[in-house]
């Protein structure tokens, strides 16, 4: 009941037409095409999906691999719909990287369904019948939005066949003296997706994980790294992709982090929360079952002045079932009574109704 | 010309002036225009909105854009929603749309001034064959902090470029208006010459910024504009204007904080 799903409204901008020539492509608003990142619940939160043409910023947390999660699930969505990749990290053998993609949810419906109604009946299981007609049409919208966008199961790996085609490109960055081979990739790769040909037939993918990790030899040179990520933002900009880059703010001066942050149309970061910080588990619901934080910065805003303004910035990243990649908004919990204050009125911020440590 | 509506945003920069006024120059002439924004808070918009009035100021005014962070595709949307035809003006000869999404100087060892130069030429060639027109024209550069990357961070030769389009204002009497973004610099000991140049030599200076309070639905952030007019005396007096904003796709709203009428 705190996810996502409760707070579209019938006011909601109804973005979820599937074109018909591919599953994998939806319209977005201004004249956009979307393409999902591979988390139903980020889809939602952007409005549907990263747009074809935008360049997606992840801030890693320089102590956990959490934009791995992203990385995996929006490399295992493009892979599935069988759209063309280019992965490119620092690793030695980046290909060894595609082992562990998570795969997709076996048949829709019976997980999606089980878990709506776990939730209800958690609700009020007495009133179950009344839940029965928009139960259905839940079910039927997620049946149509299946192939745009999977939930993807992480503890199951990626069926081999679906990576070893020819639309896959690894690239390691670790040797390589500069940019200009990962350039002239990049380049090739994207004049193959280039949108003047009308009537789009593919969408592409890449993926650039822990851009100017010190592995890399060039990542001294700043401006360098900046020049690269300019020119890709300009190349993506007039071709059917997306392009997203991982990268450590940590480790790069605060101005040229900065400077890749403007250049980001969709910027998000990630964190990881302590195992055991007292005080924050006893400020947020659900505390034991996140994994970390996610911020959204930026929604990218092509073809619009009109700047996206979330009702949420900040959700907590769980694992449903230890399987599945669930964002939900911030809960905070109601404030003890015990301490005296005359707020515990205000504490959740969309009615939780797991956790009340108040006690009537 | 029709009775426009002014907003706050046009009586800051000093547009409102010429209203019904055809045999008066463009206010913005001879000006220069630094933009300044965040990432919280992008002020792209004041970019469209001085590009839609430019247009709208006088039939023969003409229009140079320098697109460092978005295609023509991307402009040409955003400014029929704002009710200007974009296409139809460069068919017409009052917008020279120069892209330079891909313009990059050359590399390490070799002079870095030789890219700069030739893109000066460019913008220079164009002026001289527009001002023969006796057209009021503006120059707009989206991003100067591309500019810089593109320039290999050298921010010598970025300034000497600024510089030059400055003389442009007064040799020709065309409007400079140039984004940047500020919190690059903040935290920048070395690097902070060319914003600290630029909010110098700046006539009218707007700072977007967001509201301390965070983001909201109905206030998408906060506008300051200084305008550093000199009168014939030489005695400087700047007029400041606070206000806030909220983003719609046909214009801007502004009002002053707390005044605003559901």
């Amino acid at each position: 009941m705190t996810t996502t799903r409760a707070r579209v409204s019938s006011f909601s901008r109804n973005v979820s037409t599937v074109t018909s020539q591919n599953p994998g492509l939806k319209h977005g608003p201004n004249g956009t095409m979307l393409i999902s990142s591979g988390i139903p619940d980020l889809d939602k939160i952007l409005g549907g999906g990263f747009p074809l043409g935008s360049l997606v910023m992840v801030m890693e947390d320089e102590e956990a691999p959490h934009h791995m999660l992203l990385l995996r699930n929006f490399m295992s969505q493009g892979l599935v719909q069988k759209q063309p990749l280019l992965y490119a990290s620092a690793s030695r053998d980046p290909k060894r990287f595609l082992g562990t993609l998570p795969s997709p949810a076996s048949p829709k419906g019976d997980k999606s369904s089980d878990l709506s109604h776990e939730k209800d009946i958690r609700i009020a299981w007495q009133y179950k019948k009344y839940f029965g007609e928009p139960q259905l049409n839940l079910n039927s919208n997620n049946g149509g939005q299946q192939d745009y966008c999977n939930d993807f199961d992480l503890r199951k790996p990626l069926d081999r066949h679906l990576f070893s085609g020819n639309n896959v490109d690894c690239v390691s960055i670790k040797d390589s003296p500069n940019l200009s081979s990962l350039q002239d990739q990049c380049a090739g790769f994207l004049a193959k997706l280039s949108r003047n040909e009308g009537n789009i037939s593919s969408a592409g993918r890449i993926a650039i994980q822990s851009f100017c990790s010190p592995q890399c030899k060039y990542s001294n040179e700043e401006w360098h790294m900046l020049s690269f990520i300019r020119s890709l933002k300009s190349m993506t900009q007039s071709s059917n992709a997306v392009v997203v880059v991982t990268f450590p703010p940590s480790l790069l001066s605060p101005s040229c982090s900065l400077r890749l942050q403007h250049m980001a149309d969709t910027l998000l970061s990630v964190r990881a929360i302590p195992d055991e910080d007292k005080e924050l588990a006893k400020l947020l619901t659900g505390y034991q079952d996140m994994i970390g934080l996610l911020n959204v910065h930026k929604a990218a805003r092509l073809n619009t002045q009109v700047p996206v303004i979330l009702e949420a910035t900040t959700f907590s990243i769980k694992l449903h079932k230890r399987r599945f990649l669930v964002l939900e908004c911030l809960n905070q919990a109601p404030v003890d009574g015990s301490s005296g204050s005359s707020y515990g009125t205000s504490g959740g911020c969309s009615g939780s109704t797991k956790v009340g440590t108040l006690d009537f | 010309m029709e009775h426009k509506n002014w907003n706050l945003l046009d009586e800051a920069l000093g547009l409102h002036n010429n209203d019904n006024d055809n045999a008066k120059p463009w206010p913005l002439c001879g000006r220069f225009v630094l933009v300044e924004d965040c990432v919280d808070t992008s002020a792209a918009f004041v970019l469209h909105h001085i590009l839609k009035r430019s247009f709208s100021s006088h039939p023969s005014s003409a229009v140079l854009f320098l697109a460092f962070s978005h295609p023509f595709s991307h402009y040409d949307r955003v400014l029929r929603k704002l009710g200007c035809n974009l296409t139809a003006q460069r068919d017409n000869g009052r917008l020279f749309f120069l892209p330079m999404l891909m313009f990059q100087c050359p590399g390490e060892g070799k002079p870095n001034h030789d890219g700069l130069a030739s893109m000066f030429e460019q913008i220079e060639r164009v002026i001289t064959v527009l001002h023969q027109d006796k057209k009021s024209i503006s120059i707009i550069i989206d991003d100067i902090s591309f500019l810089e990357v593109a320039a290999n961070g050298s921010s010598d030769d970025v300034l000497n470029l600024l510089h030059y389009c400055l003389t442009l204002t007064s040799e020709y009497g065309c409007a400079f208006i140039a984004l940047d973004h500020k919190d690059i610099y903040l935290n920048d000991g070395e690097r902070t010459a060319v914003i600290l140049e630029m909010e110098y030599l700046a006539d009218i200076l707007v700072k977007a910024e967001p509201l301390a309070t965070g983001l909201a639905k109905d206030v998408h952030g906060q506008l300051m504009v200084l305008d550093k007019e000199t009168h014939q005396h030489g005695i400087s007096a700047i007029k400041s204007y606070n206000f806030h904003f909220k983003i719609k796709e046909n214009g801007t709203e502004c009002f002053y904080p707390g005044t605003k009428i559901q």
